[in-house]
C-alpha cells in the first residue's frame, strides 16, 4: 500500500528554523509543510503591502528559503506554506530570486491567490460570529477579509509540478491535507478520507506541540533533550490511517500522551471540526504507541463540507496603554497593591478615557486572577501592571506614562519602570458561500 | 487527591473561547475523572476568569474530557488587556482541582 510522509517545519511565523533544516537534510519526507500564519497576521501584513505592494509576506520567508531549498531540491522535497501571507505572488517571486542566487535552475514555484474578500465582505453586510452585529458595523476600520480557502488550489498547483507552494490564508491543516489528496488520490468527496487527513494535519500544523514541545512538566511529564525538540513526521497510508514519529535522533517526544493534547488544542466539538472541505469527527480517534517515537492514528471520520468558508476580518479596534513597575523586599505586595490604587485614583482625576483597565501584579494574580491564585505566603518581589484600552493613541501614551510617574510619586522602592502604547488590530470572523472566493494558481520557474 | 496525579492537560484558543483538555495518564482513570470534573466544577473553578457557559465533550477511547469555555479571553486573543492573552496558562489551573 502507498504511504506519503510529510514533516512539518514550522508551527507558527516564529518559529525555530533549525528542526525544518534537520527535516529537510536527514527526514524521511516527501513533503515540508510550514505554517507561519496567525489569526491577526495576514491583517498586520496587509497594512504592510499597503505601505509597500512588493511586501505584505512573511518577513522570515527569506531566511527559511535559504535555509531548506537546497536539501529539498537535493532530496526531492516539495514545500508548502502560507507565508504567502497578504501576498503570496511576492513571496514566490522572492523564492524565485533566492533559488536563482544559489544556482538552483528550473525550480517550480506556484502561488496561490483568491483568499483576499474584502470587497465580497464590505458589500455583503454578512454577520459576524462573535456578536449579533453585521459585519458593516465595523464600518471603515475593516482592513483585511480573507476566507480560509479549502486544499484544492494546492492540489492543482502540485498536479501542475510545482515544487514550492506558497499560499495566503488556508485553512492550517489544508496545508497538509492537500499532499495527501494528491499522493494518495482521494476523491474530494471522499469525507471518511478527507476527515483522517484533516486529523493528520491537525496532528502536525503546530510542529513541535506535537513531539514534547508545550508539555513538559517536570516530575510528571518529562521530555527527554528538549532543547533540541525535532519538528513531526506523519506516515499516511492510503486509506488515511497514519503514524506520528520524528527525526531519530532529535531531542522531544512522540507519545499517546503528546499526540492526545494536540488532536485536541483548539478544538470545540470533535465530532464537529469544520474545514473548508469536510466536517472532520476526531470524536472516534484512536492513538496507539507503535514503537519508541511512533504513534498510529486511526479511526477520524468526515461527513460532508458546509459550503461556506471562515473569513477573517482584521479591523482597527482600539489601542492599548500599557505600564509596569516592580517592587521588592519586606512590604512588597502592600506597595503593589497601593501602587494600583494610586493608578485607579489617577485614571478617575486625570480625565483619561479609558473602556477597559485591567491592574493586576505579576507574580501574584496577573494570569489567573483573585480566586485560584489564592495561595499560602508572601512574594518577595511584585510587578505592577496596569493595561488599559483607549479610542486614541495620546491617552494610551498617558496610561503608561501614569504607571512610570510612579517612580517620583508612588509608594517606596518602585523600579524597572516600562511603558507602551501601541494600536489593537482585532479580528472578527464571518462565513460567507464558498462561491465567493475564487482561488487562482500562478506558476513561475527559477 | 489532586486532579495533576492522574491527568495532564492542554489550553487552546479560538477568539475569545478557551478550550481545556483534561487527559487521563492510565485509562482506567478515565471514569473517576469523568465523575468528578464535569462542566459545572469547571465553570465555577474558572469563574472569575470565564463569563460565559462552559461545555464538556467526552472522548473516552483516549481517556479524554474536551471544555469549552466561552467569553474565556477577555474579549479575544487579539484585543485582551491580559498578560497571557491566549489563556495558554489556563490549563495548568485545572489540575489543582480535588478529586474525590
Amino acid at each position: 500500500m502507498k504511504t506519503i510522509h510529510l514533516g512539518a517545519g514550522a508551527g507558527y511565523s516564529g518559529d525555530r528554523i533549525e528542526p525544518a533544516v534537520e527535516l529537510a537534510e536527514k527526514g524521511d519526507i516527501q513533503y515540508l509543510v510550514f505554517e507561519c500564519l496567525a489569526e491577526r497576521t495576514i491583517a498586520l501584513a496587509q497594512a504592510a503591502k499597503l505601505k509597500d505592494p512588493a511586501l505584505g509576506y512573511d518577513p522570515l520567508l527569506a531566511a527559511r528559503m535559504k535555509a531548506v531549498l537546497a536539501p529539498c531540491r537535493a532530496r526531492g522535497i516539495r514545500i508548502i506554506t502560507n507565508m504567502g501571507a497578504a501576498n503570496p505572488v511576492a513571496a514566490a517571486e522572492k523564492t524565485m530570486e533566492i533559488a536563482r542566487a544559489m544556482g538552483l535552475k528550473g525550480l517550480k514555484i506556484a502561488a496561490v491567490t483568491g483568499d483576499d474578500v474584502f470587497e465580497h465582505v464590505r458589500k455583503g453586510d454578512f454577520a459576524i460570529d462573535e456578536s449579533v452585529e453585521p459585519v458593516s458595523s465595523l464600518g471603515e476600520r475593516i482592513v483585511s477579509a480573507n476566507a480560509y480557502l479549502g486544499a484544492k488550489p494546492i492540489v492543482e498547483a502540485l498536479e501542475g509540478g510545482a515544487e514550492v507552494v506558497i499560499t495566503g490564508r488556508v485553512s492550517d491543516p489544508a496545508l497538509f491535507l492537500a499532499p495527501q489528496i494528491h499522493e494518495l488520490g482521494w476523491a474530494m468527496d471522499d469525507w471518511t478520507r478527507l476527515g483522517r487527513g484533516i486529523a493528520v494535519g491537525h496532528l502536525l500544523e503546530c510542529a513541535a506541540q506535537v513531539t514534547g514541545g508545550y508539555f513538559a512538566d517536570p516530575g510528571y511529564k518529562d521530555v527527554p533533550d528538549i532543547a533540541r525538540v525535532g519538528f513531526p513526521i506523519a506516515a499516511v497510508a492510503e486509506d488515511g490511517s497514519a503514524v506520528i514519529t520524528k527525526v531519530p535522533g532529535s531531542g522531544g517526544m512522540v507519545t499517546r500522551a503528546t499526540c492526545t493534547e494536540q488532536l485536541l488544542y483548539e478544538i470545540h466539538d470533535p465530532t464537529r471540526y469544520y474545514q473548508p472541505d469536510v466536517v472532520a469527527d476526531f470524536s472516534k480517534v484512536t492513538l496507539t504507541e507503535d514503537g519508541r517515537d511512533r504513534v498510529r492514528v486511526a479511526g477520524a471520520a468526515g461527513t460532508p463540507k458546509t459550503g461556506t468558508l471562515k473569513v477573517t476580518v482584521g479591523y482597527l479596534d482600539s489601542y492599548l496603554g500599557e505600564g509596569q513597575i516592580s517592587y521588592a523586599g519586606p512590604g512588597a505586595l502592600a506597595r503593589g497593591r497601593l501602587a494600583l490604587e494610586i493608578l485607579e485614583e489617577r485614571l478617575e482625576s486625570t480625565g483619561i478615557r479609558c473602556r477597559e483597565v485591567r491592574g493586576e501584579l505579576i507574580g501574584v494574580d496577573a494570569i489567573l486572577g483573585p480566586k485560584l491564585s489564592s495561595r499560602d505566603g508572601q512574594p518577595n518581589e511584585v510587578r505592577v501592571r496596569l493595561a488599559a484600552r483607549t479610542d486614541n493613541l495620546e491617552d494610551a501614551i498617558r496610561v503608561g506614562n501614569e504607571v512610570e510617574a510612579l517612580y517620583l510619586n508612588g509608594p517606596a522602592g518602585g523600579g524597572g519602570a516600562r511603558s507602551w502604547a501601541r494600536e489593537i488590530m482585532g479580528v472578527v470572523s464571518v462565513l460567507i458561500p464558498e462561491q465567493l472566493a475564487q482561488p487562482a494558481v500562478h506558476r513561475m520557474e527559477s | 487527591m489532586r486532579l495533576r496525579e492522574i491527568a495532564h492537560s492542554r489550553t487552546g484558543d479560538k477568539g475569545d473561547i478557551s478550550n481545556i483538555s483534561v487527559i487521563a495518564y492510565d485509562l482506567k482513570d478515565y471514569a473517576l475523572i469523568a465523575k468528578h470534573v464535569t462542566a459545572e466544577r469547571v465553570r465555577e473553578h474558572y469563574s472569575q476568569i470565564a463569563k460565559g457557559e462552559v461545555t464538556r465533550y467526552e472522548l473516552p477511547q483516549l481517556g479524554a474530557l474536551n471544555f469549552v469555555l466561552r467569553g474565556a479571553l477577555g474579549g479575544g486573543v487579539t484585543r485582551s488587556l491580559a498578560l497571557d492573552t491566549h489563556g495558554k496558562c489556563l490549563g495548568s489551573a485545572i489540575l489543582d482541582m480535588e478529586i474525590l
